[in-house]
């Protein structure tokens, strides 16, 4: 299973973009040599067409985001039930080959099979069927994504997750939940006022979120299935940054009510409010680290806004960034090893990421105005907003910012992106 | 010589009215109008003084009110909370008219501009807003009187970027609740 990335590792191979996504709005920007990409041909499924999203063409560019792929040309028709001719697709030199096919069931839900080769063994792989609803035929072709990145990496595939972000268009603001690769846009909420920090609960089912709906900011929950909302905090002042404790049972959160901006945590039912930390500076932004023993956040108590961590329960803190005078907006791998957050260097605003374990950092963008990264459920991705062309756009990179890529892009502004955990 | 209902009422007038001179009944009438003449109250005399026992209420509330109508408004300096001493008038002027009405409450609105994250932004607002609301509570205002909140960069006063658009941004708006 991992022979295949083994044998990349062993070759200097040089980013050439191969067959690029069919969707117009999605655009690849190889910022540098990515390491070794697996070579892989995704054929055009057969009867395609009786989908209304094209599969072959999510699946390429899923596995192109992620930095650990690169498409080869596969304009051979085939489906799950062939018999590949191995010499030529060694020759293409491609080390994995996948091809499936779409079927109309007699209920109206489509039958989507698909099949995965080892080219240099010709082994098969993989070989899943499904049936779903039209609508959830996006989802059919990611989970498809999901099971080849699985195969070939031995890791977790992330595109079948969900994102949520803010858009803002004129005078509207709109909280939006989409696929990881920013399709498939639903709108949740709508509103005149702002909405920011949205925040996925860790199963997956809700979102936090501050409004400004009563001309001040509280925190709401909505479940993302059935629209229900409910009111979290309103208390005097100011209520804010939601932060989800990886149980799912509380929230932190930073209030003004007793004056300042300071930490407190609330059960998800908006009962047992208790105050974290007492500072007389500003304290906010807190997050979890994954195994729930410990909260970073962003303090302004030794002058400027840095980041420091204390036990989840509250406690003495331990400052964690130290160079520069402005660090905020912290983010943890899901292995808790890594943080990303933003700098202030020299007036931009940019991305960086830093190991836990040696305290080294590096910024990894050259942008100016770098806003509220998250990372991808498998540790593997950040997503962050950024600007381009005089525009807010959500910006996927790898780690180490090799390989970043723009996300659907609109006529709106869009920021304050957030990554839904596994779920389906 | 027709004697017309608007001559009556004429004459009934000059009764009324204690006037001396006679209009004699064979004369023409004075000029008429085409509608019917209202009837004719007359209203007592206007006082030329006012009353030795009258004492108008000044009301303090609203006198206040007209005078801050126009001062709703303190500016900060970058990454300052501090209440400049050119808003010192204006904060003692809204302190007298919520002294003057202990019903009235405001909403201090904190703002920063567009540089840096929103959180922290959305303090930087708030400890801006409780900076003006210590202010005013020094001065004798109730704390009840006045909530801060903030808006962060979310509610720009002028969009844009440059020095000159961020300065007009870094604010405390005081809003009647």
């Amino acid at each position: 299973m991992l022979d295949i990335v083994s044998r990349r590792r062993s070759l200097a191979a040089l980013a050439a973009l191969g067959a690029g996504p069919a969707l117009a709005q999605v655009r690849i920007d190889i910022a540098g040599v990515g390491g070794s990409r697996i070579p892989v041909g995704i054929v055009d499924f057969r009867d395609e067409s009786a989908s209304p999203q094209p599969i072959a063409a999510i699946i390429r560019a899923d596995l192109e985001r992620s930095g650990q792929f690169r498409s080869v040309e596969a304009p051979v028709p085939l489906s799950e039930t062939s018999s590949p001719v191995w010499t030529d697709w060694r020759a293409r030199q491609a080390d994995a080959l996948a091809a499936g096919s779409v079927t109309r069931l007699a209920d109206g839900r489509l039958d989507i099979r698909f099949k995965l080769w080892d080219v240099v063994k010709g082994t098969e792989l993989a070989g899943v069927a499904q049936a779903v609803h039209p609508d959830d035929a996006r989802l059919a072709a990611h989970r498809i994504a999901d099971t080849i990145y699985e195969k070939l990496t031995g890791e977790r595939g992330i595109f079948a997750t969900r994102m949520a972000y803010v858009t803002k268009a004129g005078p509207r603001y709109s909280l939006v939940v989409a696929d990881a690769d920013g399709e498939g846009a639903r709108v949740a909420l709508t509103s005149p006022e702002p909405i920011i920090s949205p925040a996925w609960a860790p199963n997956g089912r809700e979102l936090a979120y501050v409004s400004f709906e009563s001309r001040k900011a509280t925190v709401r929950i909505q479940d993302v299935q059935t629209g229900k909302r409910r009111v979290l905090a309103d208390f005097k002042g100011t209520n804010s940054a939601p932060a989800w404790s990886p149980d799912g049972q509380q929230l932190a959160l930073s209030l003004s009510r007793e004056g300042g901006t300071q930490l407190f945590v609330i059960n998800r039912d908006g009962s047992g409010l208790r105050r974290l930390a007492r500072s007389s500076a500003i304290d906010t932004e807190a997050c979890y680290a994954p195994d729930g023993s410990r909260l970073y956040f962003v303090s302004d108590r030794g002058g400027g806004p840095q980041v420091y961590r204390m036990p989840a329960a509250g406690g003495a803190a331990e400052r964690v960034t130290f160079s520069g005078n402005y660090n905020i907006s912290p983010a943890i791998s899901p292995d808790g090893r890594t943080l990303a957050y933003i700098t202030r260097a020299g007036g931009a605003f940019r991305l960086c990421v830093m190991d836990l374990g040696t305290g080294q950092s590096q910024q990894i963008s050259e942008a100016n105005d770098d806003e509220s990264p998250a990372f991808s459920p498998n540790g593997r991705l950040i997503v962050y907003a950024s600007r381009a062309g005089g525009k807010e756009v959500l910006m996927t990179t790898t780690l180490d910012g090799r390989i970043k890529t723009p996300l659907l892009v609109t006529l709106a502004e869009v920021r304050e992106p957030t990554w839904g955990p596994f779920t389906r | 010589m027709k004697l017309t209902r608007h001559a009556f009422t004429l004459i009934a007038a000059a009764v009324l009215a204690g006037c001396a001179s006679n209009v004699k009944l064979d004369e023409p009438a004075p000029v008429e109008t085409r509608q019917p003449a209202p009837p004719v109250v007359t209203p007592p005399p206007a006082p030329v003084e006012p009353a030795q026992t009258a004492v108008p209420t000044v009301d303090l509330f609203s006198q206040y009110t007209q005078e801050v109508k126009d001062k709703r408004v303190v500016y900060f300096d970058f990454d300052s909370d501090i209440v400049k001493e050119e808003y010192r008038p204006l904060i003692d002027l809204h302190a007298k008219r919520l002294n003057a009405n202990k019903k009235a409450a405001l909403n201090l609105e904190g703002h920063t501009d567009e540089r840096g994250g929103r959180e922290y932004n959305l303090a930087l607002g708030q400890r801006r807003a409780e900076a003006v609301a210590k202010s005013l509570t020094l001065l004798g205002v109730d704390a009840g009187q006045v909530e801060a909140v903030s808006f962060g960069k979310e509610r720009p006063a002028v969009q844009g970027s440059g020095e000159e658009a961020w300065a007009k941004n870094r604010r405390v708006e005081l809003k009647d609740k």
